[in-house]
């Protein structure tokens, strides 16, 4: 109804202009001796009412595009936040791939104070099933000590260690292996306030 | 009464060869592939019993004697002896005995209250030893399962002289549940809620037990008494990782490894009190799991990465003077973890990267001594038997994870769990049988 409201203005000028210079498009009506008033103003309503309801769909479609182009870049911006960081076999130490992930995620973290995240610290399966829990913690508290380094705030990060217990890929080789060895991180509140946030 | 034992001086030979070679699955009975000098093993026959529970109870003295690797069982099903033992059930022939090579017949009696057992002397012709043993709960039941295990265990002090161990229970880790399996396969049962469940322990009475839990908020340890039931979180460890609870031999202390940002930590609590955990590892941001005390609970060993890679290391209960017990080359892998203390004190059984699998090895305390027992497929998380000789492990040599027991002095090993995806065992001391 907002929309209407505004549009009647705008349909009220584009009909001048239109009736003001394009007359071709629709064929005149025939000349009457004496046009009554009320016949007037009603074509006149309806060629305003057909042009707004046009104006209302192009901007309809314009702003549902609009909003499709936003949620992807919104879920651009999640899946940015979300992709997991690897790690060398044994090892917390954060690579240059992993430190440039990590930045992309320092600049989303800070454009949207309200998100929070927990970083979930995982291992390959080789190797005492317990220690992994330790190692894999330490891999989150790697990443942690990254974010809070670079000035997120502490209490905006969570840390958890999954060990050798949640592998996203099933196999005893080295390309499965390295697939596992990683911080994941999840998104635990202000999810749905998230903004469309360019990283680079 | 004291009883004499059958056997002569046992000279079971000491296995002092590297890697055992016994790792066949032996479960049928039937060994394949071993040869025992005569005359080190006391042959026994069991008679089959009469009554409803009577194949239940023959069947149960015969693996568990067998699975002592003290015994040797005559006429286990699948060996044409079986036939004849059968034949045999209740009628006394010393003459028969004595041609199948037994040192010894035992004869079961049922009874409303449990069961009578005679044992035969078969050289001298007559009764040796005869007791009567009460089985508590429903036949079958688990607390009457455990009777009869019992019973198994005092017959082979008569035979040996050394008692059993099959009056024990063992659990484990299985589809994030908390397991607990008796000695011969049997009775196989979750004892936690569906979750994520990891590192369960015994307390020394058997009642109590502490595992970790996966939480929203990080792992947290959970102690449940099995006779009631009821489980509550342990309230030091509410925040991070919380892992590897261990009960001190005595029953006062809770060892478990604590971390949040900073490494992981062994913490002690006082099971007596409320107060807050001491830390008794200073990791300096290294990380240290898996505790296990000594006997006498004074001293504990556990795996630490303070050197740059995990290795065994030994302490005094509070920490001070730790040192490196594996202090040796093992070819070019550096990964030694998981360490478990015999109930003697004697040895530690710890699992070592060797040639890019897991084994698992023990080190004996006096001189340092290590030999290997696995080499076939990944082999992990060891933990001793009440006698300090058999041990239960992970191994994938059947493909799946799943639990096997070996004997360390003969190296034979059988296969215990048969559902894929079981690890990290705990064997408990022998059970009081009203322990459930």
């Amino acid at each position: 109804m907002r929309s209407h409201a505004r549009l009647t203005p705008i349909a009220v000028a584009l009909f001048a202009l239109l009736s003001a210079c394009g007359k071709k498009q629709e064929p005149a009506p025939p000349p009457a001796p004496t046009p009554a008033p009320t016949n007037d103003d009603a074509a006149a309503r309806a060629r305003a009412d057909s042009l707004a309801r046009a104006r209302q769909d192009s901007i309809a479609r314009a702003q549902a595009e609009a909003e499709r182009q936003r949620a992807a870049a919104v879920a651009a911006t999640v899946g940015v936040l979300k992709t997991p960081i690897y790690f060398a076999y044994d090892s917390d130490v954060l690579s240059d791939t992993a430190r440039q992930a990590l930045d992309a995620k320092i600049v989303i973290l800070n454009a949207n104070p309200s998100v929070k995240v927990r970083l979930e610290g995982n291992t390959d399966e080789r190797g005492s099933d317990e220690y992994n829990l330790a190692l894999g913690q330490r891999r989150a508290a790697a990443g942690k000590r990254y974010l809070t380094q670079h000035g997120i705030a502490d209490d905006r990060i969570d840390i958890i260690s999954f060990g050798e217990e949640r592998p996203v890929v099933e196999g005893h080789d080295e390309a499965a292996w390295a697939k596992n060895r990683r911080d994941d991180t999840s998104i635990t509140a202000g999810e749905s306030t998230i903004t469309p946030t360019m990283t680079r | 009464m004291r009883v004499r034992p059958l056997a002569l001086a046992l000279a079971i030979p000491l296995s002092t060869a590297v890697v055992a070679r016994a790792q066949q699955d032996t479960s049928r009975g039937v060994r394949i592939g071993l040869t025992y000098q005569p005359g080190t093993k006391p042959a026994v026959v069991v008679l089959a019993v009469r009554g409803t529970m009577g194949d239940t109870v023959q069947a149960m003295l015969q693996r568990d004697l067998d699975y002592s690797d003290r015994v040797e069982v005559i006429g286990l099903p699948g060996t044409s002896a079986a036939a004849t033992t059968q034949q045999l059930a209740g009628n006394i022939n010393y003459a028969v005995w004595k041609s199948l090579g037994a040192l010894a017949a035992i004869q079961v009696t049922l009874l409303p209250t449990g069961m009578h057992v005679s044992l035969h002397d078969v050289a001298k012709g007559k009764v040796a030893q005869e007791q009567d043993f009460t089985l508590e709960g429903a036949p079958g039941s688990d607390t009457w399962r455990l009777g009869v295990h019992g019973a198994s265990d005092e017959i082979e002090r008569w035979i040996t002289g050394t008692r059993g161990i099959a009056q024990s229970r063992i659990l484990y880790v299985r589809g994030g549940r908390i397991y607990v399996v008796d000695t011969d396969g049997a009775d196989d049962r979750a004892v936690s809620d569906p979750g994520t469940a990891l590192s369960p322990a015994w307390s020394p009475s058997g009642r109590l037990i502490a595992y970790s839990v996966l939480t929203e908020r990080g792992w947290r340890i959970a102690l449940r008494d099995l006779t009631t039931g009821q489980a509550r979180w342990l309230a030091t460890a509410s925040t991070g990782l919380n892992v590897t609870p261990v009960f001190s031999p005595d029953g006062n202390t809770l060892v478990y490894a604590h971390g949040e940002d900073a490494g992981t930590d062994l913490v002690a609590v006082d099971l007596a009190s409320t107060g807050p955990g001491r830390r008794i590892t200073v990791g300096r941001g290294t990380d240290n799991t898996s505790p296990t005390f000594s006997p006498d609970s004074r001293r504990v060993a556990f795996t630490s990465g303070r050197s740059g890679h995990p290795e065994v290391y030994m302490a005094d209960a509070d920490g001070s003077n730790a040192e490196l017990l594996t202090a040796f080359d093992f070819g070019d892998q550096n990964y030694r973890s998981n360490p478990d203390w015999s109930p003697d004190g004697r040895q530690i059984a710890f699992q070592s990267q060797i040639n890019g699998q897991f084994q698992v090895m023990t080190i004996n305390l006096r001189d340092r001594s290590v030999r290997q027992l696995t080499s076939e497929g990944i082999n992990e998380d060891p933990a001793w038997a009440p006698d300090s000789r058999h041990l239960v492990f992970t191994s994938t040599r059947s493909g799946t994870k799943q639990l096997f027991v070996i004997d360390a002095e003969s190296g034979r090993t059988r296969q215990l769990t048969h559902a894929g995806g079981s690890r990290l065992a705990a064997w408990s001391r022998i059970l009081a049988p009203s322990s459930k």
